[in-house]
């Protein structure tokens, strides 16, 4: 799905989303009012210039408009792999992205992730997974890297990674995975008008994603240890 | 400083909490006893370890009650799966419970644990969350990088979501690593067995000069534990005009650094005399020579 479809479908009655450069800026109308809408497309790898400007539009709604929901969706093959921007600190710009989100949410704005395209990596990090809700339409592909490759870096065979990926969620790139393992909240179905107002009328909450993956059977240990630790259990 | 150094690089996870905490302070929480291993690795028939390459507990840290974690670099590189970032995340849960003085993150990692990719990923961000609730709870949270396996993908960013971070030269951070960047790119972007570049691009020297690392110091327990007590008492704001002050800095940062090709242009444009002789010199002297260009002075 297009960044344009997918707009259309949101905001059935018109938009100011604009797409520039593989980055989406703009707002469009909800029940409640204005939704901040900010994004990637086509894919995009964010670097160093792109992190800064997602964050600019972040920081934006969080002063100018207190409380406007941020929409955000994404699009992104991961961070973008180059010398120059690990030079340039890459890491920093994505914290900062990441900080400006969750700033963002803890001033009181509700933050809703579509992923519609890829989610991978860095950019999933700091733009999608930061959300109150991380969601995703049919088709959505979310991975860490791609079986050949995770292959070729692990130096286990392609034919025991791809058994061993057969009905196992933590291994198996793919949307359906992500839900299993508690990390997408829920795939999307028309209209997505309807799912959009919904997500936005829920109440906010702690991260509830390793309790998703125990519910879903994805992750059986993430909840248990972590509720072990934040006990103290010697 | 008294006695030989005791290298930080060298030294194993449970060593390295030792030499920064309180002598004998350090209570380690859910331990090896518990055998809590990863059940991904195992159904790949690959070796497992029984704290999954993650150590957390409490100590004292110049008298005063910390947590801290230290990843284990001998183990799967220190990469993230299911259990080792479930410990991360619950060790930050924990920090908002009581009134700690602060979180140490002891980080060794080439980011997520590729045999478990997915739920790696997903407890990297879980840990990218829990990093900043406590934060939000006014609960310090310091980064020390300094092991064999620097800081890499997403826990780079965890490391920079962090109050401060505290290097020494032979830390690295970053997103992409050097083995992935040359893989992906090609080895005419970077060449990973080219050891003076890869320093340049993520080592400490650099990352201090940038302003990515708050603290230069010597690859020695006792510099980190030093730069740890310093770093707790530096609590940085969680809000939005500290972030509006730090995207400034960053927009600045592209602006005087962006046509720069390689760490030596930076160094050239930051306004330090003489780039070259930078790798030769030693933490201190390093940060004299610096101390005028440097950017991240806050």
């Amino acid at each position: 799905m297009t960044a344009a479809e997918l707009l259309a479908a949101l905001f059935p009655s018109g938009h100011s989303v604009r797409e520039e450069g593989g980055l989406l800026f703009g707002t469009g109308p909800a029940a409640g009012g204005e939704v901040a809408v900010v994004g990637t497309s086509g894919g995009l790898e964010v670097g160093v210039e792109s992190a800064l400007a997602l964050s600019a539009f972040v920081l934006e709604v969080a002063r100018r408009h207190p409380g406007r929901p941020l929409l955000s969706l994404l699009d992104s093959r991961g961070q973008r792999m180059s010398r120059r921007d690990e030079i340039l600190g890459l890491a920093g710009y994505l914290a900062h992205l990441s900080r400006a989100v969750e700033v963002t949410r803890r001033r009181g704005h509700r933050v809703i992730a579509v992923v519609y395209g890829e989610a991978s990596s860095g950019s999933a990090l700091a733009l999608g997974f930061l959300a109150d809700e991380v969601h995703a339409v049919a088709g959505a592909r979310i991975s860490v890297m791609n079986l050949p490759a995770m292959a070729r870096v692990t130096k286990i065979p392609l034919d025991r990674l791809e058994e061993a990926s057969r009905g196992s969620p933590v291994l198996a790139p793919g949307l359906e995975s992500y839900v299993r393992l508690g990390g997408v909240e829920s795939i999307w179905q028309p209209p997505f008008s309807k799912a959009l107002a919904e997500a936005l009328a829920r109440p906010p909450g702690p991260d509830r994603r390793s309790e998703r993956g125990q519910e879903r059977g994805g992750r059986l240990l993430a909840l248990s240890v972590r509720e072990r630790v934040r006990e103290g259990e010697p | 400083m008294t006695g030989p150094a005791r290298s930080f690089r060298e030294a194993t996870a449970r060593r390295r909490l030792e030499g920064v905490l309180d002598p004998g302070s350090f209570r380690e929480i859910l331990g090896p006893a518990h055998r809590l291993t990863s059940p991904h690795l195992a159904a790949l028939d690959l070796p497992v370890s029984f704290d999954d390459g993650a150590v957390v507990g409490s100590g004292l840290l110049g008298g005063r009650p910390v947590l801290a974690a230290a990843q284990e670099g001998g183990f799967m590189g220190g990469g993230v799966g299911e259990v080792h970032g479930a410990k991360l995340a619950g060790l930050l849960g924990l920090a908002e419970r009581q009134p700690w003085a602060g979180v140490l993150l002891l980080l060794d990692s080439g980011g997520v644990r590729l045999q478990e990719a997915n739920a790696g990923l997903l407890a990297v961000s879980e840990v990218m969350r829990a990093v900043l609730s406590a934060r939000a709870a006014s609960v310090p949270v310091v980064a020390l990088v300094g092991g064999g396996w620097g800081c890499f993908g997403g826990m780079g960013i965890v490391a920079r979501c962090c109050d401060a971070i505290a290097m020494s030269e032979e830390g690295r951070l970053g997103v992409t690593g050097p083995d992935v960047l040359e893989t992906t790119k090609g080895v005419e972007e970077l060449d990973a067995s080219d050891r003076a570049a890869v320093w340049r691009t993520y080592g400490g020297k650099h990352r201090y000069l940038l302003g990515e690392a708050d603290r230069l110091i010597e690859d020695d327990l006792s510099a980190f534990r030093e730069a740890a007590m310093e770093l707790l008492s530096a609590r940085r704001d969680l809000g939005l005009e500290e972030l509006e002050r730090e995207h400034r800095h960053l927009g600045r940062r592209l602006e005087e650094f962006g046509g720069c090709a390689d760490a030596r242009d930076v160094w050239r444009a930051a306004g330090v005399e003489d780039p070259d002789r930078l790798p030769g010199l030693e933490p201190a002297d390093f940060r004299a020579a610096v101390r005028a260009a440097r950017r991240g002075d806050r």
